[in-house]
């Protein structure tokens, strides 16, 4: 396309792309092999570990009375050091993925963990990438699987994605969507129009929204390039009667050595908040 | 797979159906966002598939505190008992290599549903018309042949231009070619037709030539133009604040400017 100045740009298009036109129909047979393969390899699998009763792969759905799912750096972290670091937690699922930003060729895992004691809790960390057309596979295979009651979704994202009148200050700042069906008090304002939720948390709260299990995503918008204290921060309150329902240390008996672990990681100089 | 809000499915036999192809600009989601937001419509069900990106969000149509819950997905539908009328909004892209599929998804729901007919809003990239097709009105239709015979006494009488087929090599074959249909920007709008036509569904397809910008006057003219067809508002072009404008609308071209830029 011509410029008023006569410049030739490509035209982009921010709903479809250009070669929509073409027909699937006009493949070859090699080239539609290739694609099954391709498909086949991008199968999200989960592995339960064999040590749980009823195990989803016998067709029997996994009881779990709260999920909570942690996605992106912030989130993940968070859940390592608010509850994993606290040990009683048994590795009872792999869910195992590939696609195109997989590193080394071999697929990348999140792990669901359960509270040793109390088999009330799973948790799932999901810091990688999951692409786009596997994101309702991942929700299916996953939510398929447990027979899940309440389900808890901790995500961060850029804070230059959301958008309002007044621009965001420079604090993290947190914000919810829940299904019709979650009946708990919300401790921070809803996703405002015309933002939205998407990706893995927008996958899991739409399959909870179809079946009425009751869900909400919390958040968290942060200018921060890096997993950092105040961003993880902003994750507590939501959390905090899980923690209590667990008994970990919620109330300023984080260990230090928990939060070294996650900062030693990002090897960025970060203030000791008093968690 | 069509899921419905409420434990038993609505009835939509005898319906009006009107669906967005999510095409360049996406103006037929716009002027389907502007009937949604106009009637009051509401939602009855979901079509929950892998063929669309996931997205979730608030209530984009609401007004009050009360109605603002829920998790809005990204392919609803909504009804009016009052009007006849079913409406598909489909809020994220189709997944590239499913777009066949979502194409049998749609196509065996409006069949399973019996709607009287389907109407789908869609555009097509206005850099790429023709020269038949630069000058005169940017409106288009095309009709299948069950849908010709409910309407073609309507469509004669509003003198609608039908939707050109063009030569696949222009200029360089003698003409003896078949002419084809070419949608560019359309995303679905051509295989869907050409299902339905292969379906024998009763299925109008309304375009709009466009750009990517502000579309919101392109959503305005294809949903006057649909209404000079539907009769759902009376003399809407008089005054056009006759369509009520969604707050899911707001801050489209981004939000408020950071002072510490300055």
């Amino acid at each position: 396309m011509a410029t008023f100045f006569g410049e030739v740009l490509s035209v982009y298009s921010r709903a479809v792309e250009e070669d929509d036109d073409d027909d699937e129909e006009e493949q070859d047979e090699e080239d539609q092999l290739i694609l099954r393969e391709l498909e086949d390899k991008r199968q999200v699998r989960v592995r339960w570990s064999p040590t749980i009763e009823q195990s989803p792969d016998s067709g029997h759905r996994l009881p779990c009375p709260h999920l909570l799912l942690a996605v992106g750096h912030n989130a993940t972290r968070f859940v390592s050091v608010y509850f994993l670091s606290h040990g009683g937690w048994d590795a009872v699922g792999h869910v195992s993925l590939w696609n195109e930003r997989t590193v080394h060729s071999e697929d990348t895992t999140c792990v669901l963990h359960r509270h040793r004691e109390s088999h009330q809790v799973l948790v799932c960390q999901v810091d990688c990438f999951v692409a786009e057309d596997q994101l309702f596979q991942w929700t299916e295979q996953v939510l398929g699987s447990l027979d899940a009651s309440q389900v808890t979704v901790l995500s961060d994202c850029p804070a230059a994605e959301y958008q309002s009148p007044q621009p965001l200050g420079p604090d993290p700042c947190l914000r919810s969507l829940h299904t019709s069906a979650w009946s708990e008090p919300i401790c921070c304002p809803p996703v405002e129009l015309p933002n939205l939720v998407s990706g893995l948390p927008a996958a899991v709260v739409s399959f909870c929204q179809l079946h009425n299990i009751s869900a909400a995503v919390y958040q968290c918008y942060s200018d921060a390039r890096s997993a950092d204290s105040t961003t993880m921060d902003m994750f507590r309150p939501v959390v905090a009667r899980l923690a209590q329902d667990l008994k970990v240390g919620i109330r300023g008996t984080v260990s230090c050595c928990g939060l070294s672990k996650v900062f030693c990681a990002n090897s960025a100089p970060v203030l000791f908040l008093g968690l | 797979m069509f899921i419905p809000s409420q434990k038993s499915a609505p009835d939509l036999k005898g319906f009006t159906l009107i669906m967005p192809v999510v095409a360049v600009g996406n103006v037929g989601q716009l002027a389907v966002d502007l009937i949604i937001s106009t009637f009051d419509m509401c939602r009855v069900g979901h079509i929950h598939t892998d063929c669309l990106i996931p997205m979730a969000g608030n209530n984009p149509y609401s007004t009050r505190k009360e109605d603002a819950d829920g998790v809005h997905t990204a392919a609803e539908v909504y009804m009016s008992r009052e009007i006849k009328l079913a409406v598909l909004q489909i809020r994220s892209p189709v997944i590239q290599k499913r777009t066949k599929k979502f194409r049998q998804v749609l196509v065996s729901w409006i069949k399973a549903s019996s709607f009287s007919r389907t109407i789908v809003l869609s555009g097509s990239h206005a850099y790429q018309r023709d020269d038949r097709q630069l000058q005169g009105s940017p409106l288009r239709y095309l009709v299948t042949p069950s849908m010709l015979k409910l309407s073609e006494e309507a469509l004669k009488e509003l003198g609608w231009l039908e939707m050109e087929k063009v030569q696949t090599f222009p200029g360089l074959t003698d003409g003896a070619a078949e002419p084809r249909l070419y949608i560019p920007g359309g995303g679905i709008t051509k295989g869907l037709y050409t299902d339905s036509c292969a379906e024998d569904l009763p299925l109008a397809v309304l375009l709009l030539f466009c750009s990517e910008g502000d579309n919101i006057p392109d959503a305005f003219t294809l949903i006057n133009h649909l209404n000079s067809w539907l009769h759902l508002l009376d003399n809407p072009g008089e005054d056009q604040n006759k369509w009520k404008i969604p707050p899911s609308w707001t801050l489209m071209f981004g939000g408020g400017i950071p002072p510490a830029l300055f």
